[in-house]
């Protein structure tokens, strides 16, 4: 079997997906979806025989906001292929407006922990997440900590936790 | 008759709170344990509690800066995050670091593989029951301690590597004390074994306790030993070598079970692999720089500071706070393979000299998030073996 490469990757993807867009940079391919091809394209990359991404390396978020750039968020899922010994980098933009993702813990059950994380310090609503709570942050904390205009010195939690009582 | 009755008996599930101050759970994290008897229904991690803000900080301190953030995260193996930092960064830069300063990398963080899977071995078995193991684990760890010390100038908070190499050369004696230690370290990995691995306790609180099949660790993402301790032979050291792992002779140990036991028997043939790589980079240490020929990313020798205008404006650029070195509008994701797994890093640059995302993904908090499906229907005793099998570091975990 030919070895399996970025631009087989390219080429599957391209041949069911056209609108799909790919840059590579520094010997690392990304893929660039909007959110309604999300979820079809990650279950075709896992599921497909010759490409068999199984496994979920990382999921987690960029806001934009200081680079000024429509849209403000990057959504940033990494995947890896044990079979092919390949990894891919997906990104998803998402309008502030809007922050409804879908979830892909129906694709990788390891996105859970990651995708909480996420909705913590960015605020994304992944949609059709079965537990999305804060996670490292109390549960009473308000704001997203990771988001550019989020001061890193301050008041910001304690007053919270002030207006409680 | 009365059995009918004993079975339609009301019974109550008890919750049980584990941590976040539990000497079994090394560090502070919590856990919600809903009990039928003795049998684990249920178990919610709460974490947090170590939650330091090192992905934040990172948009706020130079690259060099947050070297010894990372210090913070593995407190056990600080040396491999001080590494696989420094690494992300220069991938970024596109940079290629000496060939000394690559074979001190590779030596340093497998010997901070030593030391965190002695410091797990200590603390799991003193978690199950043996005590002595601990002894002599503590005392090999010392050993190695000295060493990093003796190199970088502290035992626990390295902040050993720079971008673009490490900020010193190993001392003098470094090959001498490396060779020591690769003569006295064979003993004690004899002794634990007779110690523990034909040792009839440990063997029933370890097999078949927390099993993990083959396609769930994949699914559930765990990485390093645990993955590697249900049969799939992923090492990032192999898959996608890095510094010079490519021209070592070296195993990636495997076990099929799946248990804590099997995780235990992966991390001590590692051990063995990781003398084996001490041993054959400690050979052929090459003579040379420790870090990037170009100053404008690495500081100047000491001569050059004084006697030059060039070294003196290079010495400024890297110390002065507000400058530094700029990186390129990009994006990178690199990883290593850390003692507990993927340590990979994220980085966005936005052409200055502070990253403006800095992501951490953390192999401690992705194998932990796996611990509701693996704890479920385990008992009460055995959740304590599950987590000491996972060598659960809070800092790493919380970030």
């Amino acid at each position: 079997m030919a070895k399996v490469t970025f631009n087989t990757i390219q080429e599957k993807v391209s041949a069911k997906f056209p609108d799909a867009k790919f840059e590579t940079a520094r010997g690392q391919l990304a893929l660039f979806l909007n959110k309604e091809q999300l979820i079809p394209v990650m279950k075709f990359l896992k599921k497909d025989k010759t490409l068999q991404f199984d496994y979920m390396v990382d999921i987690t978020g960029v806001d934009f906001l200081k680079m000024d750039r429509e849209p403000r968020f990057d959504l940033v899922i990494h995947i890896y292929s044990m079979k092919t010994n390949l990894r891919l980098r997906v990104k998803v933009g998402i309008d502030e407006a809007d922050m409804n993702v879908p979830s892909l813990t129906q694709v990788w059950k390891s996105a859970a922990w990651l995708e909480r994380e996420a909705f913590e310090m960015f605020g994304f609503n992944f949609e059709g997440h079965p537990d999305l709570r804060r996670l490292l942050l109390p549960d009473i904390f308000d704001g997203h900590p990771l988001r550019k205009d989020y001061p890193l010195r301050g008041r910001g939690e304690r007053d919270v936790i002030l207006d409680l009582k | 008759m009365a059995q009918e009755a004993a079975y339609s008996l009301k019974t109550d599930r008890t919750i049980l709170n584990f941590g976040p101050q539990h000497p079994a759970t090394h560090g502070t994290l919590r856990l919600v344990l809903e009990l039928d008897g003795e049998v684990v229904v249920k178990a919610e991690p709460h974490i947090g509690y170590l939650h330091s803000g090192f992905e934040k900080l990172g948009e706020h301190k130079s690259y060099n800066q947050w070297v010894t953030l990372s210090d913070r995260m593995n407190y056990l193996s600080p040396l491999c995050n001080n590494i696989g930092f420094a690494q992300a960064v220069e991938k970024l830069l596109e940079m290629e670091i000496p060939e000394r300063a690559k074979y001190i990398r590779t030596i340093l963080a497998e010997m901070s593989r030593i030391a965190d899977h002695m410091v797990w071995l200590g603390t799991h078995a003193l978690d199950i029951g043996a005590f002595t193991a601990f002894l002599y684990a503590f005392q090999a760890r010392e050993n190695l301690y000295i060493i990093f010390e003796h190199t970088t100038g502290a035992r626990l908070t390295t902040s050993y590597t720079r971008v673009g190499g490490v900020f010193r050369d190993v001392p003098h004696d470094f090959k001498e004390m490396t060779n020591n230690f690769l003569n006295y370290y064979p003993g004690v990995l004899k002794e634990v074994h007779n110690l523990l691995t034909r040792n009839r306790i440990w063997v029933d609180r370890t097999r078949g306790i927390g099993h993990i099949s083959r396609e769930d660790a994949i699914e559930l993402g765990v990485t390093g030993p645990m993955l590697r301790g249900s049969g799939v032979p992923f090492d990032v050291r192999k898959d996608h070598p890095y510094l010079v792992y490519d021209r070592l002779d070296f195993d990636v140990p495997v076990c099929d079970d799946g248990d804590v036991y099997a995780r235990y028997l992966v991390r001590m043939e590692e051990v063995e692999q990781s003398l084996s790589i001490i041993r054959q980079c400690i050979d052929d240490l090459p003579d040379g720089p420790v870090s990037y020929f170009d100053k404008k990313y690495s500081l100047p020798e000491k001569e050059g500071v004084y006697d030059t205008i060039e070294g003196l404006i290079h010495h400024f650029k890297n110390i002065m706070p507000g400058h530094g070195f700029d990186v390129p509008v990009a994006d990178i994701y690199d990883s290593t393979e850390s003692p507990n797994g993927e340590l990979g890093f994220y980085i966005v640059g936005d052409g200055t000299h502070k990253a403006y995302r800095l992501r951490v993904r953390a192999p401690s908090f992705i194998n932990f998030s796996s611990f509701q499906d693996i704890s479920k229907g385990a008992s009460v005793s055995d959740v304590v073996a599950i987590l000491g099998s996972m060598n659960i570091i809070a800092g790493e975990l919380d970030r």
